[in-house]
C-alpha cells in the first residue's frame, strides 16, 4: 500500500471520529455509539469511503482490546482479583454455560447438525468486552456491584475463548479443506509439539510472564526511567504489551488475557501510573478505530436482502441473553437496579464472535452462508448495546430502580487517597511522614527512579512519574483527592501543575512549597493561599533560639519568633499584590531588596510591640496603684 | 457597633476531638442563627492570642458566652490566657477602661461530677457559684453583668437520651439569653433537681 493511501484512510477514520463522537456525546449516547455510527457512515454501504480493508483494520484495532485489558489489570491488584474469584467462576461460568445451552437448544430446531448449534451457542455466549467496559467506565459504573459482576463475566469469557478455540475444530461437519493452515488465532507453534507437552508449554509461558513482571520489570523500568526520556518509557510500555500479545498468540492463548495477567502482576508496581498514562491514549485511539471498523463491517446489503430474518436474529440474540443474565442476576442476589444494569450491559454479541466465526468457517464447522447473517446480527447487536444501556439508564431505571445504583461501592478497585504529594524529596518526605504518622493516607509522586525504589521498600505508596503531566495527576486520583501538596523544585512545572489543577480540579486544595520570597510572591499571585517558603520556618526557629542563647527567656524568645512569622506572612500577601502591579520584571532584584528594606524598617517598630501588655508589670504599676 | 440580637460564644476546649458533651452543646448552639462561635483553641493553637482582633470582636457584641469544661475549678489554660491578655488595663478595666461596660456574660460549664458533689457534703466541698467567684469578679471589674453559671453536671455519665435533653435545654436557654439578655436559671435548676430526685 502506498503511503498516501495510509494517510487517506487515517484521515477518513479520524475525521469520522472527530465529527461523530462529539455529536453522540452531545446527544447523551456515549462515545461507543458515536464511533459505531461513524463506521456505518463511512463504511462500504453508505458513503463507501472505506472498503473491504475494514476487516484488516478491525484485526489491527482489536489490539485496543488487548491494551484495555492490560489497563484493567493494572487497576486490579492480585488480592482484589482473588476476591473476585467467586463472581468470575460462578457468575461467568454459569453465564457461558447457560447461554450456550439455550442457543444450542434453539439451534437444534433450525440446523440439521447439532454441531452447528453448539458452535453457534458457544459463540453467542460471548459479549463485547470493548463496548461494555468502555461504556461502563464512561458512565462511571465500573466500581458498582453490577459493573464488577459484568467485568467478572467478561473475564471468564475471555478465558473461555481458549478452550472454545480448541473445541471448535472437533465440531467440523464438512470435510475441511483449510484445516492444516491455521490462522493466527490457532496454536501455531504448539502444533509441532506432542499433545502431552502443550499444556506444559502454556503454563510455562504464563509462569514466565508472571516471573518477568514480578522480578525483572522493576530493574528494567528503573534503567529506562533514569534516562529521563519520556518517549523511551512510552516505548517500553508499548513493548511490554506487544511482546506479551505476541507470545500469547504464539502459544495459542488470548493476547488480551496475557496482558491482563501482566497488568495484574504490575498493579503493585511504582511504575503503574506511568504505564497507565502511557498506554491510555493508544488504547483509546485503537478502541475508537476498532468500534469504527465494527460499524463499517455491518453488511447492510445482507440486511436489506432479508431484513426480517436478520432483525429477528438480532432480537433473539439480545433477548435470550437478557433473560439468562437476568435470571443469573437474581440467583446471585443482585438488587433490581444492579441486575438491570448487569443485564442490559452484557446483552450483545462480542468481538470474539467475528474471530470465532471465521475460525469456524475455516475449520468447516459452519458454512459461510449460515454464518454471514449471524455475523451481521452480532455486529448489529453490538451497535444496539450502547442504545440499550442508555434506554435502561434513562427510561427504565428511573421508573423501576431504587435510585441506589449511582452510589459507588465502598471497596472500589483503586485506592484513592485524600492527599497527593508531588515530590517525595527532602521536603515532601517530611510532610508525608507527618501525615502518615497521623494515619492520613497519601499518594506520592516522584521523578527519581532510585528514590522511588528505596521508599517503596520502606513501605510508602510512591509512584514514579513527572507530576506535571496531567494524565499522571489524573491517574493518581487528583479528581477525587482533597489536597495536593507540591514539593518539587522546577518552578515552571509547579506553575503548570497549579494552572492545570485550578482549571480541572477546582475543589482540590493546593499547598505549595516555595524556594524563597520571590517564588512565594509568584505563587500567591496565581492564587495559591497556602504557600510555604522552605527555609523560612527553620530560620525563624534558629533566630529565636539565638535570642534564648543570648539570655532572653525561652517563652519570650519563642513568642518573638512566632510573632515575627505571623507578621512576615501578613506582609508576604500584601507585597505580593504590589509586585503584581509592577509589570517590569527587569528590576526584580532591586525590587526584592526594596522589599527587604521596607520589611526591616517596619519590623523594628512593629514586631517588638509584643502583645502582652498585661504581663508588663512596669506599664501596669502606676495605674493599678492609683486604682486600688 | 454593638449588635444586640447577636451573641459571641467564646469556646475553649483543648481536646475537642475527644469531647462528647461540649461537642453536642456546641452543635446545638451552632444551629441558632445569630450566635457566633469563636473557637479559641482552633484559632490560637500556639496560644499566641491576637489581642487587637479579640478586643475589636468583643466590642461588636453586647452578649457574651464563655463555654468550657470546668478544669480544676477553673478554665482551660487558653481561656485563662485570654483573660490575662485581652482584658487589658485601660481598655477593659481601670480608669478609662470602659470597653466592656454593660455587656452581659453567660458562663456555661460542663462538670464531670454530679450536682450533689458540689456541696458542703460532697467531694468538691463548694458550690459552683462559690467556685466561680473569680469569674464573677473578673466580670464585675470590667463592669459586665455576670449571670448565674449554667452547668451541665455529670458530663462523663450522660447517656444518649440525657444528652439530647441537655442539648435541647441548652438551645432554649441560649435563645432566651439571645433575645432577653438573661435566662431563667431557676427553671433549669428545677429540671436538674427533678432529675436528681428521680434517680
Amino acid at each position: 500500500m502506498h503511503g498516501e493511501q495510509y494517510f487517506l484512510s487515517a484521515f477518513i477514520y479520524l475525521t469520522a471520529a472527530v465529527i461523530a463522537v462529539p455529536v453522540a456525546k452531545k446527544l447523551g449516547l456515549g462515545s461507543v455509539l458515536g464511533y459505531l455510527l461513524a463506521g456505518m457512515i463511512i463504511g462500504p454501504f453508505v458513503l463507501g469511503l472505506v472498503g473491504k480493508e475494514g476487516q484488516d483494520v478491525m484485526h489491527f484495532a482489536e489490539f485496543g482490546v488487548v491494551m484495555m485489558l492490560f489497563l484493567v489489570g493494572l487497576e486490579l491488584k492480585p488480592s482484589l482479583l482473588w476476591s473476585l474469584r467467586g463472581p468470575i467462576l460462578g457468575l461467568g461460568g454459569s453465564q457461558v454455560l447457560l447461554t450456550t445451552i439455550v442457543f444450542f437448544g434453539a439451534g437444534l430446531l433450525y440446523f440439521a447438525h447439532w454441531q452447528n448449534s453448539l458452535a453457534i451457542g458457544l459463540i453467542f455466549a460471548m459479549s463485547s468486552t470493548a463496548i461494555v467496559l468502555q461504556s461502563l467506565s464512561e458512565k462511571n459504573l465500573t466500581h458498582t456491584v453490577a459493573g464488577k459482576n459484568a467485568f467478572a463475566v467478561l473475564l471468564f469469557q475471555d478465558i473461555a475463548v481458549i478452550p472454545i478455540l480448541v473445541v471448535l475444530p472437533l465440531l467440523a461437519v464438512v470435510s475441511n479443506t483449510e484445516t492444516s493452515s491455521h490462522d493466527s488465532h490457532g496454536p501455531a507453534f504448539l502444533d509441532n509439539l506432542p499433545d502431552w507437552a502443550q499444556p506444559f508449554v502454556v503454563l510455562a509461558v504464563i509462569a514466565l510472564i508472571v516471573v518477568v513482571a514480578l522480578y525483572l520489570s522493576r530493574p528494567i523500568f528503573r534503567v529506562i526511567a533514569r534516562t529521563r526520556m519520556r518517549e523511551l518509557f512510552t516505548a517500553i510500555s508499548l513493548l511490554v504489551v506487544i511482546g506479551i500479545a505476541l507470545l500469547m498468540t504464539k502459544v495459542g492463548l488470548s493476547p488480551a488475557l496475557g496482558t491482563f495477567l501482566a497488568g495484574v502482576v504490575l498493579a503493585n508496581s511504582e511504575y503503574r501510573h506511568e504505564l497507565e498514562s502511557d498506554i491510555e491514549p493508544f488504547k483509546g485511539l485503537l478502541l475508537g478505530v476498532f468500534f469504527i471498523s465494527v460499524g463499517a463491517s455491518i453488511n447492510f446489503e445482507l440486511i436489506i436482502q432479508d431484513p426480517i430474518r436478520i432483525f429477528s436474529l438480532v432480537v433473539a440474540l439480545i433477548f435470550i441473553k437478557m433473560i439468562v443474565l437476568f435470571i443469573l442476576g437474581r440467583i446471585f442476589k443482585m438488587n433490581i437496579d444492579h441486575n438491570l444494569l448487569f443485564t442490559f450491559s452484557l446483552a450483545q454479541g462480542g468481538e470474539f464472535a467475528f474471530v470465532l466465526f471465521s475460525f469456524a468457517n475455516q475449520n468447516g464447522v459452519i458454512e459461510k452462508t449460515v454464518s454471514e447473517p449471524l455475523v451481521a446480527a452480532v455486529a448489529l447487536s453490538m451497535a444496539m448495546a450502547p442504545l440499550l444501556m442508555t434506554f435502561n439508564e434513562k427510561l427504565l431505571l428511573p421508573r423501576i430502580g431504587t435510585k441506589e445504583k449511582t452510589e459507588p461501592e465502598a471497596d472500589a478497585i483503586d485506592e484513592e487517597n485524600p492527599v497527593i504529594v508531588a515530590g517525595f524529596g527532602r521536603f515532601g518526605s517530611i510532610v508525608g511522614r507527618l501525615l502518615m504518622a497521623n494515619g492520613v493516607r497519601a499518594t506520592f509522586l516522584d521523578q527519581d527512579a532510585d528514590h522511588v525504589e528505596i521508599l517503596r521498600k520502606l513501605g510508602f505508596t510512591v509512584f514514579y512519574g513527572d507530576a506535571s503531566r496531567p494524565d499522571l495527576l489524573e491517574s493518581a486520583g487528583a479528581s477525587k483527592a482533597k489536597i495536593l501538596i507540591i514539593a518539587i523544585d522546577d518552578t515552571e512545572k509547579i506553575t503548570q501543575i497549579i494552572e492545570y489543577c485550578q482549571k480541572n480540579f477546582p475543589d482540590l486544595k493546593i499547598f505549595a512549597r516555595a524556594r524563597g520570597r520571590t517564588e512565594a510572591y509568584d505563587l500567591v499571585n496565581i492564587g495559591i493561599q497556602n504557600v510555604y517558603r522552605e527555609t523560612f520556618d527553620t530560620a525563624v526557629r534558629m533566630g529565636s533560639d539565638v535570642l534564648h542563647a543570648l539570655g532572653f527567656r525561652a517563652h519570650f524568645a519563642r513568642n518573638a519568633g512566632s510573632l515575627f512569622k505571623r507578621h512576615d506572612e501578613k506582609y508576604l500577601q500584601k507585597l505580593a499584590a504590589l509586585r503584581h502591579d509592577n509589570k517590569n520584571y527587569m528590576n526584580v532584584v532591586r525590587q526584592s531588596r526594596d522589599d527587604l528594606d521596607s520589611l526591616l524598617s517596619r519590623e523594628i517598630h512593629e514586631v517588638n510591640d509584643l502583645e502582652d501588655h498585661n504581663w508588663d508589670v512596669e506599664a501596669l504599676r502606676k495605674p493599678v496603684d492609683e486604682e486600688h | 457597633m454593638e449588635n444586640a440580637s447577636e451573641v459571641l460564644l467564646l469556646f475553649a476546649h483543648p481536646a475537642f476531638q475527644k469531647s462528647r458533651v461540649n461537642r453536642a452543646l456546641l452543635q446545638a448552639a451552632g444551629q441558632i442563627p445569630g450566635i457566633y462561635i469563636h473557637d479559641l483553641y482552633e484559632l490560637y493553637p500556639d496560644m499566641l492570642i491576637d489581642v487587637q482582633a479579640e478586643q475589636s470582636l468583643l466590642s461588636r457584641y453586647s452578649r457574651i458566652v464563655w463555654q468550657h469544661p470546668f478544669y480544676w475549678y477553673s478554665a482551660p489554660a487558653l481561656l485563662k490566657q485570654w483573660f490575662d491578655l485581652v482584658l487589658q488595663h485601660g481598655w477593659a478595666y481601670g480608669h478609662s477602661g470602659n470597653a466592656l461596660a454593660g455587656k452581659k456574660v453567660m458562663h456555661v460549664l460542663t462538670a464531670g461530677g454530679p450536682q450533689t458533689s458540689y456541696s458542703r457534703e460532697g467531694g468538691n466541698r463548694y458550690s459552683i457559684p462559690e467556685l466561680t467567684l473569680p469569674f464573677r469578679q473578673t466580670a464585675a471589674l470590667c463592669q459586665m453583668e455576670y449571670l448565674e453559671p449554667y452547668v451541665v453536671y455529670g458530663a462523663h455519665k450522660l447517656n444518649r437520651e440525657e444528652m439530647t435533653d441537655k442539648t435541647n435545654q441548652y438551645r432554649l436557654v441560649l435563645e432566651e439569653f439571645q433575645s432577653t439578655g438573661a435566662y431563667n436559671s431557676a427553671q433549669s435548676k428545677m429540671n436538674e433537681a427533678g432529675e436528681n430526685n428521680a434517680r
